[in-house]
C-alpha cells in the first residue's frame, strides 16, 4: 500500500466515524481526538473500519504512534508492505 | 457589408411569416392554402411577399368556401403533403367546424389508426377591433374539447415564429389561433428563432401572492394587471396556457400550489368556457391548497358588440382583472 | 379493540411528529413490534406497540404533529379483517358486516389530508355517529352532555348549528390540521365571512403564544430545537430535584491493566473500551444501594427491579441524548461492549427506540478523554440519580506506602435529597470503586 492509498483508506474510514468533519481543516499532526473530537469509542471505530478495509489491525500497544491523521497512514503504509 | 445582427426587429405578423417562409424551405410538401393568401397577401397581411417568393402552387388562393377548402386541405394531407390551411376567422370556421371535426379529428381513430391528417389549420380570433357580432368570437374552447385536435394559441413573437414548424411535425392536426389584436405588435426575436414546444404552459412574470392564468389576446392586459398589482405589494404569476389542448396542468397545478389563489382571463363567453375548465381541473388538483375560490374574468355574456365603448365592456380588461384579484385575496 | 397513543418519550415530550408508518391496515402486530417513526425535538424514534393484535385504522397522517396521548392507531384484537375504513364504522360494538370500501393509506408524505375527520372520542353510540356524519359535524370538536362526557345527538345538533356559521377554505382547513388546530378557534377576516389560511396562521401563533409565555422563539434548527429541548429538561431538573454531590477519587490502575490484557491479541471488533467498565461498575454497584435505581413520580420514590442504565452519548455536531441498556447489570462485559456501540452508532443516527428513551432507571455521564476531571452532574428527572466519571488523568497515588503515578478518574453522585442521602450516596461510591478495583469480576 502507498501514501495515497492508505490516506484514501483513512479518510474514508474518518467519513464514516465523524461524517460531519470537514478533513481540509485538520491538522495533519494533531491528535484527532481533539482535531475531530473523536471519543474512545470513536477511535475504537476507526481502528475497526480500517481493520476492515486495509486488513491492518492496530493494537492497543501501538495506539501511540497513531494519534494524528499523519501517523496513521504512516503506520498503515510501514504495516501493510 | 452590414453585421449579422443578434437580434431582429419585427411583428407578430412579420413572425409568422418568416414561420411559414421557413417550413416552406425546409418542407417542399408544405404549402399555403386559404381565401385571398396568394395577390393579396392574406385576410390580415400574413403572406404579404409570399406568391412572389414560392408560386402559386405553394401559395394558393381558395374560393370563400370553408368546408370545401378545408375539406381539400384534409385531402392534401391525407395524400402525402403538410398543407397550412388559413380560415380567415374563426367566426368563418363554423363553416368548416363538420371537416375538422368529423373528418380531421376522427379519422384516425375511425380508421383504426391507419390515416394520420397532417393538417395545420390557421385562424385568427378574437375581439376588440369593432368587427360586430359575427366577426368577434373566441371560440378556442369549442376546439379544445374535441379530442383528436391539437390546439395552440401563441401570445409571443417567439411563439408566433416556432410554434408552426412543430405543428407541422406532427401527424395529426394542429388548429394555430392567432388573436387579431395582437398581428401589429412589434417585439424582438433572436436572428436565429426556430421552432418551440406545443406541450408546456409558459411562466410569463413569477409572482407568489396569486396565480393569473391566460392566453392570447389577453396576455398582454393580464401582465399590465400584474404591473399594477406589484406596485401595491401584490406579487402575481402570469402563466400563458399556450396550448390549450391538451392543457399543462401540471405547471397550473404547482402554481396555485405555492400561491392558493387563481384568477382565469379568458375572452371567450363565461359559461361553458376554457376557464371554466380549468377552473373544474384546479379544484380537482389542488382543492387543498385554495385559499379562495378560482375566479373567472371572461366576456359579458352577450354577442359581441360593435360601438366601441360596448364593447370594450364586455370583454376582459386590467381594472375587472385587479378586482378578481382582490376578491381572491381578501373576498368572501 | 384499543387505541394506540403517542407515547411520551421523554419526561419533557409534549407533543411528536409522526415522520413514518411501518404498518399498514390489517396487518398483524406483536408485543414489542416498532410500528412507526416519531420525531421529538431532540431525535426521531422508533415506537412499539406493547399488545399483540392488528392494525385497525391509521388515525394520524405522516407529517402531523400531535400531543403526547392522541390516538395514532387502532389496534384490533385478534386476526380478523378489518370492517372499514370510515370511523364510524369502526366502532366496537359493530359486527363486521359492512362491506369493505377502499382504503387510502397515507404511506408517504402527505401534502393534503385523505379527507377523514380526526377519530371521533372512542365510545360514541352508533346513532350519535351516524347523525354527525350526516350533519357534517366533527365529533372531535363536540362537547359530550352525556355519561361519561359521551356526545348525545342534542350536543350534535348544537355542534351543526354552531358550525353552520362557520366557512373555512379548503386550504385553511389543511393548515388547521397540521398545526393541530380545530379550524372554528380561528374567525374569519371579517363578520359572515370565510376563514383563510392567515386567519388559521394567526390562531396558531397566538395559541402558541398563550401557551408559552416564558419560551424562547421559535428555534431555527434541529440542533436549536433540540438544545431547547435539553434545556427545559435540565430547568426542571434544577427546579424539582433537591441535587446532592458526592465524589470519590478512583485508582484504574487495576481496571486498566486488565483491559489492557483483554484487549492484546484481539482484534479491534472484540475489544472493549474503559467506559464498558466504568457502565458495568455502575450497573453492578446500585444493586447494593437500590434506592438509587428508580423513578420519582408524583407518588414518590418507586424502585425498579430492573437496572436499565442511560447512557449519555454526545451527539456529533451538538446535543446530548441519553438512551438505556436495558439491564445492564446481568450483561456479560463484552455484551455491554456490543450493546453500547450499537446503542451509541443508532443514537447517532438517530434511529433509537421510544423503550430506550422512556426506561432510563440510572444514567451514567463518562466525560471521556477530552473532558473536565470532574462532573457534577444534572439528574435526568424522574430519575433519582446520576453518576459522572471525569477524565483519567495519571496522578501520584499512595499505593502500600509508596508514591506511584497511577491512572486516577473522579466519579461523582449527583443525587435526590427526597430519595437518599449522604450516607447512601457514600456507600455506592464505595461500590463503584470496589467493582472497579477488581475488573476481572465485572
Amino acid at each position: 500500500m502507498n501514501t495515497e492509498e492508505a490516506r484514501a483508506a483513512v479518510v474514508d474510514a474518518l467519513a464514516r466515524i465523524a461524517p460531519e468533519a470537514d478533513l481540509d481543516e485538520v491538522d495533519a499532526g494533531g491528535d484527532l481526538r481533539s482535531e475531530i473530537d473523536l471519543d474512545s469509542m470513536d477511535f475504537l471505530g476507526l481502528v475497526e473500519a480500517l481493520a476492515e478495509s486495509t486488513g491492518v489491525d492496530i493494537p492497543e500497544d501501538d495506539y501511540r504512534e497513531v494519534r494524528s491523521l499523519d501517523g496513521l497512514v504512516a503506520y498503515l503504509v510501514r504495516r501493510a508492505a | 457589408m452590414t453585421a449579422v445582427a443578434e437580434t431582429v426587429q419585427m411583428t407578430y405578423r412579420e413572425a409568422i411569416r418568416e414561420a411559414i417562409r421557413d417550413a416552406m424551405r425546409r418542407d417542399d410538401r408544405v404549402f399555403l392554402m386559404g381565401e385571398d393568401v396568394g395577390p393579396y397577401g392574406g385576410g390580415f397581411g400574413v403572406s404579404l411577399g409570399l406568391l412572389e417568393e414560392f408560386g402559386p402552387e405553394r401559395i394558393r388562393d381558395t374560393p370563400l368556401s370553408e368546408s370545401g377548402f378545408v375539406g381539400a386541405g384534409i385531402g392534401a394531407a391525407l395524400g402525402g403533403m403538410r398543407p397550412i390551411v388559413e380560415i380567415m376567422t374563426v367566426n368563418f370556421s363554423l363553416l368548416a367546424l363538420d371537416q375538422i371535426v368529423n373528418t380531421a379529428a376522427s379519422l384516425l381513430h375511425m380508421s383504426g389508426g391507419q390515416f394520420h391528417v397532417p393538417v395545420v389549420v390557421r385562424m385568427t380570433t378574437g375581439a376588440g377591433r369593432q368587427l360586430a357580432a359575427q366577426h368577434s368570437h373566441s371560440l378556442e374552447n369549442w376546439y379544445a374539447h374535441v379530442p383528436g385536435l391539437r390546439v395552440v394559441e401563441p401570445a409571443t413573437l417567439a411563439d408566433a415564429r416556432g410554434m408552426l414548424w412543430t405543428a407541422l411535425q406532427d401527424p395529426d392536426p394542429v388548429v394555430i389561433f392567432e388573436h387579431g389584436s395582437l398581428y401589429g405588435v412589434e417585439g424582438e426575436l433572436p436572428a436565429d428563432a426556430g421552432p418551440v414546444d406545443l406541450d408546456r404552459a409558459a411562466v410569463r412574470r413569477a409572482g407568489s401572492d396569486a396565480t393569473l392564468i391566460t392566453y392570447g389576446g389577453s396576455l398582454p392586459l393580464t401582465l399590465e394587471a400584474a404591473e399594477s398589482l406589484a406596485a401595491d405589494g401584490v406579487s402575481a404569476e402570469v402563466i400563458d396556457l399556450r396550448t390549450l389542448r391538451p392543457l399543462d396542468t401540471a405547471t397550473l397545478v404547482a402554481s396555485v400550489s405555492r400561491t392558493h389563489r387563481a384568477v382565469i382571463v379568458d375572452e371567450g363567453w363565461r359559461t361553458g368556457s376554457l376557464a371554466g375548465e380549468i377552473s373544474a381541473t384546479l379544484m380537482e388538483q389542488a382543492f387543498y391548497d385554495l385559499d379562495a375560490p378560482v375566479q373567472r374574468v371572461c366576456s359579458a355574456e352577450v354577442p359581441i358588440p360593435y360601438a366601441r365603448h360596448l364593447e370594450q365592456a364586455v370583454l376582459p380588461s386590467v381594472p375587472r382583472v385587479l378586482a378578481a384579484v382582490r376578491e381572491v385575496l381578501d373576498g368572501g | 379493540m384499543a387505541d394506540y397513543l403517542m407515547p411520551s418519550l421523554g419526561a419533557d415530550m409534549d407533543e411528536g411528529t409522526l415522520i413514518e408508518w411501518l404498518v399498514g391496515p390489517g396487518d398483524p402486530v406483536h408485543r414489542g413490534q416498532v410500528v412507526a417513526v416519531v420525531d421529538t425535538s431532540k431525535s426521531a424514534i422508533e415506537v412499539e406497540v406493547f399488545q399483540d393484535g392488528v392494525v385497525g385504522e391509521l388515525l394520524v397522517p405522516v407529517g402531523t404533529t400531535v400531543p403526547v396521548g392522541t390516538p395514532l392507531a387502532t389496534i384490533l384484537e385478534g386476526a380478523a379483517p378489518l370492517p372499514g375504513s370510515a370511523p364510524e364504522v369502526t366502532d366496537e360494538s359493530e359486527s363486521p358486516a359492512e362491506p369493505e370500501p377502499e382504503v387510502t393509506l397515507p404511506t408517504e408524505a402527505v401534502a393534503m389530508p385523505t379527507g377523514a375527520p380526526p377519530p371521533p372520542p372512542a365510545r360514541v353510540s352508533p346513532v350519535v355517529r351516524h347523525h354527525a356524519h350526516e350533519l357534517g359535524v366533527d365529533l372531535a370538536t363536540v362537547r359530550g352532555s352525556g355519561p361519561d362526557g359521551q356526545p348525545t345527538r342534542h350536543d350534535v345538533d348544537a355542534a351543526a348549528r354552531a358550525a353552520q356559521r362557520l366557512r373555512v377554505s379548503p386550504y385553511a382547513r389543511r393548515r388547521a390540521r397540521e398545526l393541530g388546530l380545530d379550524p372554528a378557534i380561528a374567525a374569519p377576516g371579517r363578520p359572515g365571512g370565510v376563514v383563510r389560511a392567515a386567519e388559521i396562521e394567526a390562531a396558531a401563533a397566538a395559541k402558541e403564544k398563550a401557551e408559552r409565555p416564558a419560551a424562547a422563539p421559535p428555534p431555527a434548527t434541529p440542533a436549536e430545537a433540540m438544545r431547547a429541548a435539553i434545556g427545559q429538561l435540565m430547568a426542571r431538573s434544577k427546579r424539582e430535584i433537591p441535587h446532592y454531590y458526592l465524589q470519590t477519587s478512583i485508582d484504574l490502575g487495576p481496571a486498566m491493566r486488565w483491559l489492557a490484557e483483554h484487549n492484546t491479541g484481539r482484534p479491534p471488533s472484540e475489544r472493549i473500551i474503559p467506559a464498558a467498565l466504568l457502565l458495568k461498575a455502575a450497573a453492578l454497584a446500585v444493586r447494593e444501594v437500590p434506592d438509587l435505581n428508580g423513578f420519582y413520580l408524583d407518588s414518590g420514590f418507586q424502585r425498579s427491579e430492573q437496572i436499565h442504565l442511560g447512557v449519555a452519548v454526545a451527539l456529533r455536531g451538538g446535543g446530548l441524548i441519553a438512551p438505556a441498556i436495558h439491564d445492564a447489570d446481568t450483561l456479560a462485559l463484552v455484551d455491554l461492549m456490543a450493546a453500547l456501540k450499537d446503542l451509541v452508532s443508532r443514537a447517532r443516527a438517530g434511529r433509537l427506540r421510544g423503550s430506550e428513551m422512556s426506561d432510563p432507571t440510572l444514567t451514567v455521564t463518562n466525560l471521556g478523554e477530552q473532558g473536565a476531571e470532574l462532573v457534577h452532574g444534572v439528574i435526568y428527572p424522574p430519575q433519582v440519580a446520576l453518576v459522572g466519571f471525569g477524565r483519567v488523568v495519571e496522578r501520584p497515588c499512595a499505593v502500600d506506602g509508596a508514591v506511584l503515578v497511577r491512572p486516577v478518574t473522579v466519579a461523582t453522585l449527583a443525587a435526590d435529597h427526597r430519595v437518599t442521602d449522604g450516607r447512601l450516596g457514600s456507600r455506592y461510591l464505595a461500590a463503584l470503586e470496589a467493582r472497579l478495583t477488581h475488573p476481572e469480576a465485572l
